[in-house]
């Protein structure tokens, strides 16, 4: 067997940062190789320094790949080669057409008038390949994001790929489209394309990988090779974090109270097509010091729920009624949900959560800045105090509360939006996909930080694709799917299997 | 929960602060230099306490204007309309005084009602039904310059009451030479014609910015972590302190304080209270900076959007009676492009035009850099679409450099 790609003593600095500091990595020709490693253990940086977005010259260390030194001045030198990567952020135009969109930069055209018949012929050939059933007509906006990602990868085909990177590929997906994803992978492999993948999913890599490099704050740990030794979570882990990590969820002893907010036929349509249902008539509670999980698959309706609870952020046609404590409450708009004692830490941190340009200060305080008000003037000196107690009690890592919250890692950047909603006091706090593309120490963080409020009395209601996470952290969950409970259960009496079988046999039903 | 802080990195002082803030002291330095230049150019014409004062009244309605439109461009938005607004409202409040005789003082308080209703119909057109700004308010640019045009049938309109001139034309009253010389007698130290009333009040102003500046300075350094080196905080100080001694020893020895300088002042303090310290200037901020976090935290955008364009309409309107007062008539042509150096003082002062940044001394900084290019190069007798380039070179350079810092800073 040789290597397909040899990255030799890679070192790379940025101002008073040394990202990477001679880190080693081997693939095989045809392997599919992982990277794992917390966030800002290096790994992007690395992908960075290979594609040639980190041009040769800005890094110390050699790159060999197919047995000839590469000096990669610009990401087109490596994809000329077949090094093609697919970020976690996709980068597709969602007005134009999935054929338009595999093609960009690469159109089959004489003189710059563009074959259409070999567009739509080739892209018909590329997602038979990846068993996308789309018209290759059909706009990226329309898509689900597991059907983009795979656009992507027609996409990386298209250029002829040998070696695909990809970072995070199933952080956003469901458990199906993840799988069929990794199936994928499996499938080039046959084909002989060597895939490097950087994932938080141990379980996913665990099935698909057939080697796995652990880095830790910019250095190589080790490398797995899994065809001799059979990979075992707790020893990836213990790599990741250099430690034992014994307990995945801290420990918590539930005290659970009184029904403290409460939904009965909640109802909601699609924003867009009157009349079409998207919540069909949702009942659910969550008690004091309860937290409360809601599994379902990915477009089963769970961020909609939410949204259209939170002062029908989403939806139109609202119906329902919405207690807390008892008592009837009006969640007809943002502000009156927030006064109602509802809070949402949104699924998408970034582009949802967080003033980016701002600093920790600023964002910690903006759901609540009468707390920090007298008559609409802001006390500087208040707020200072404030913004300071949550960064030491969430324990963000920054320079200072001064700091922007674009230059946080994503588990601090979490970690602020959490300050914010804890600072406007809320009742019930609804968190959707709290630790998405966070770091298994931060993680650990986060389920502490939610244990804590359930304890203060707080109901909390979790939605989570990861059901370990679930299972792990919360006392009851929902199943949902296609906008409607299907299952509710204890977490005692829950599994995978269960969860699975409940959404399972509300397909049975339904056809 | 763990609740031990993590030792963090050493907070960003002297040159970090330095290096952050960059822009700003960058800004001052470059208002700075631009005067020194053209006060060398024009002979020392440029600084002369005439020029001085006439510099003010020229730029005084273009700052005004330009702490509204930072609102609007903070917020993600741009108003294109507001030269147009200052031409209507200014030929209304004409017709109002000269055709229907009516007394200046309702007439200025229906002209800034007026420049509310204006601004609350194309806040209405962009927050609730979301049109693009731009398209918005070229429309009204062209709707409220075309109603000019009709209302004043290609007229000058006016002269208007002494009242009402000395808005812009008027100067605050002496009221402490007459008594200091009669103690003092009319000594060369206290020339007669010397007005020591604006004098102490720049003198005031110098030492109430010290005050507290000094103070907050102090607060800062005992309760956050970021402070600016004592040496340029002192020196950032002192070049203030001594530019508003040194603008008011200029004017005191000419006419005194403008009385539209005085409103301006005031409008300035207001406006940095209201974007520094007030909840809702916070809040356009975030707006600005990233709109649905913002809604998601419970912002009320939308009212928020049509509530800078009320607030802008308001200030335009001021402005159409300030520039009226100033030419002491109405005339179709009033305010034309002024839209442009307000927008413009907005971006040489740091406005970023995606939104969410941007600050009142950087805009009104910017505003004066447009206003001493304009005065000196007029004084050198450049003709005006040489004038044109400059400015628009000048507005394209200092882009540039924000954008260059903001890549590679």
């Amino acid at each position: 067997m040789t290597a397909i790609l040899e990255m030799r003593g890679i070192s790379k600095s940025f101002p008073g940062v040394r990202a990477l500091r001679n880190v080693n990595l081997t693939v095989q020709a045809g392997e599919i190789h992982a990277i794992c490693g917390e966030n800002g253990a290096g790994k992007s940086t690395l992908m960075k320094v290979l594609s040639g977005v980190y041009p040769y010259g800005s890094y110390e260390g050699d790159i060999v790949y197919k047995g000839d030194e590469r000096r990669f001045a610009t990401i087109s030198d490596s994809e000329h080669l077949g090094i093609i990567i697919i970020h976690q952020e996709l980068a597709l135009v969602p007005l134009l057409s999935i054929a338009e969109n595999i093609f960009l930069g690469n159109e089959p055209a004489t003189m710059g008038v563009i074959d259409w018949g070999a567009v739509f012929a080739r892209t018909r050939e590329l997602l038979a390949k990846v068993g996308l059933k789309e018209s290759p007509n059909a706009l990226i906006t329309n898509l689900g994001v597991g059907k983009q990602q795979l656009v992507e990868i027609a996409k990386a085909l298209a250029k002829k790929v040998q070696l695909l990177i990809l970072d995070e590929p199933t952080a956003s997906l469901n458990e199906g489209d993840s799988d069929a994803l990794l199936s994928l992978l499996l499938e080039f492999k046959a084909q002989g394309i060597a895939s490097i993948l950087i994932s938080h999913k141990l379980n996913e890599l665990a099935k698909v990988a057939d080697s796995i490099t652990v880095l830790r704050d910019g250095t190589t740990v080790e490398t797995i090779n899994c065809r001799i030794e059979k990979i075992s979570e707790a020893r990836i882990i213990k790599s990741m974090v250099g430690r034992e990590m014994s307990e995945r969820y801290p420990p918590r002893a539930p005290q659970i109270g009184d029904k403290l907010f409460e939904i009965s036929d909640w109802r909601v349509e699609h924003p867009l097509h009157a009349g079409r249902e998207v919540i069909k008539g949702v009942n659910l509670h969550v008690r004091q010091g309860e937290i409360l999980g809601i599994a379902g698959l990915m477009g089963s309706g769970r961020t909609e729920l939410a949204m259209s609870l939170f002062g029908r952020a989403y939806g139109r046609n609202v119906t329902g009624k919405a207690r807390m404590q008892g008592r009837e409450v009006d969640l007809s708009s943002i502000q009156r949900a927030i006064a109602s004692g509802l809070a949402y830490v949104t699924e998408d941190r970034k582009s949802l959560g967080l003033i980016l340009n701002e600093d920790i200060r600023n964002n910690v305080t903006l759901a609540n800045l009468p707390g920090i008000a007298w008559h609409g003037v802001i006390d500087d000196r208040k707020e200072v105090t404030v913004a300071n107690e949550y960064r030491a009690k969430l324990n963000i890592r920054s320079s200072s509360i001064l700091q922007k919250t674009l230059n946080l890692s994503g588990g601090n950047q979490q970690k602020v939006v959490l300050s914010k909603w804890l600072f406007a006091y809320p009742q019930v706090l609804i968190l959707d996909e709290p630790t998405r593309g966070i770091d298994v120490g931060a993680k650990y963080e986060i389920y502490t930080i939610i244990n804590d409020l359930a304890a203060t009395g707080k109901g909390v209601i979790v939605i989570s694709s990861e059901m370990p996470e679930l299972l792990g952290i919360c006392d009851r969950l929902y199943v949902m799917n296609e906008g409607r409970f299907v299952d509710e259960m204890s977490t005692s009496d829950a599994s995978q299997e269960r969860i699975m079988a409940s959404i399972m046999r509300q397909y049975g039903t339904v056809q | 929960m763990k609740n031990e802080v993590t030792k963090s990195p050493a907070a960003p002082g002297g040159a970090g602060f330095w290096k952050s803030n960059l822009r700003d002291y960058g800004l001052l330095g470059s208002l700075l230099v631009i005067m020194g230049f053209f006060e060398f150019l024009t002979g020392g014409v440029l600084l002369a306490p005439v020029n001085i004062t006439n510099l003010v009244l020229q730029n005084s309605y273009i700052v005004i204007m330009a702490l509204g439109m930072l609102l609007i461009i903070v917020g993600g938005n741009i108003d294109l309309s507001v030269g147009s607004i200052v031409g209507f409202v200014g030929a209304i409040a004409a017709t109002l005084m000269v055709d229907y005789k009516m007394p200046w003082v309702p007439v200025v308080g229906l002209s800034l009602v007026l420049g509310a209703l204006i601004g609350s119909a194309q806040g209405y057109f962009v927050a609730f039904a979301r049109i693009p700004s731009f398209i918005v308010t070229l429309g009204g640019m062209l709707i409220f310059r075309g109603l000019t045009g009709n209302i004043l049938l290609g007229q000058f309109v006016g002269p208007f009451p002494q009242d009402f001139q000395s808005i812009s034309s008027g100067f605050i009253p002496d009221v402490l030479s007459a008594p200091l010389v009669a103690v003092f007698g009319g000594s060369s130290a206290f020339s007669p014609t010397f007005r020591w009333t604006s004098m102490l009040i720049g003198m005031l102003g110098a030492g109430l910015l010290i005050v507290t500046s000094a103070r907050r300075w102090r607060r800062e350094k005992a309760h956050t972590i970021e402070t600016e080196p004592f040496a340029l905080f002192a020196g950032k100080n002192a070049v203030f302190a001594i530019l508003i001694v040194g603008l008011s020893y200029l004017l005191a020895s000419y006419r005194g304080l403008p009385n539209v300088l005085v409103i301006m002042g005031l409008l300035i303090l207001l406006y940095m209270f209201v974007t520094t310290r007030m909840t809702i200037g916070r809040r356009v901020y975030a707006l600005g900076g990233n709109r649905l976090a913002a809604q998601l935290s419970g912002v009320r955008t939308e009212r928020l959007i049509f509530l800078t364009f009320v607030n802008m309409g308001v200030l335009a309107g001021l402005a159409g009676l300030i520039v009226a007062a100033r030419l002491n008539s109405a005339t179709p042509s009033a305010g034309n492009s002024f839209e442009l150096d307000v927008i413009a003082a907005c971006f040489i002062g740091g406005a970023s035009a995606s939104g969410g940044v941007g600050k009142v001394m950087g805009v009104v900084i910017g505003a004066f850099v447009m206003g001493v290019m304009n005065n000196g190069m007029s004084i050198l007798g450049i003709g005006i679409y040489w004038q044109y380039v400059v400015k628009g070179i000048v507005l394209l350079a200092a882009v540039y450099v924000d954008v260059y810092q903001k890549n590679n800073g």
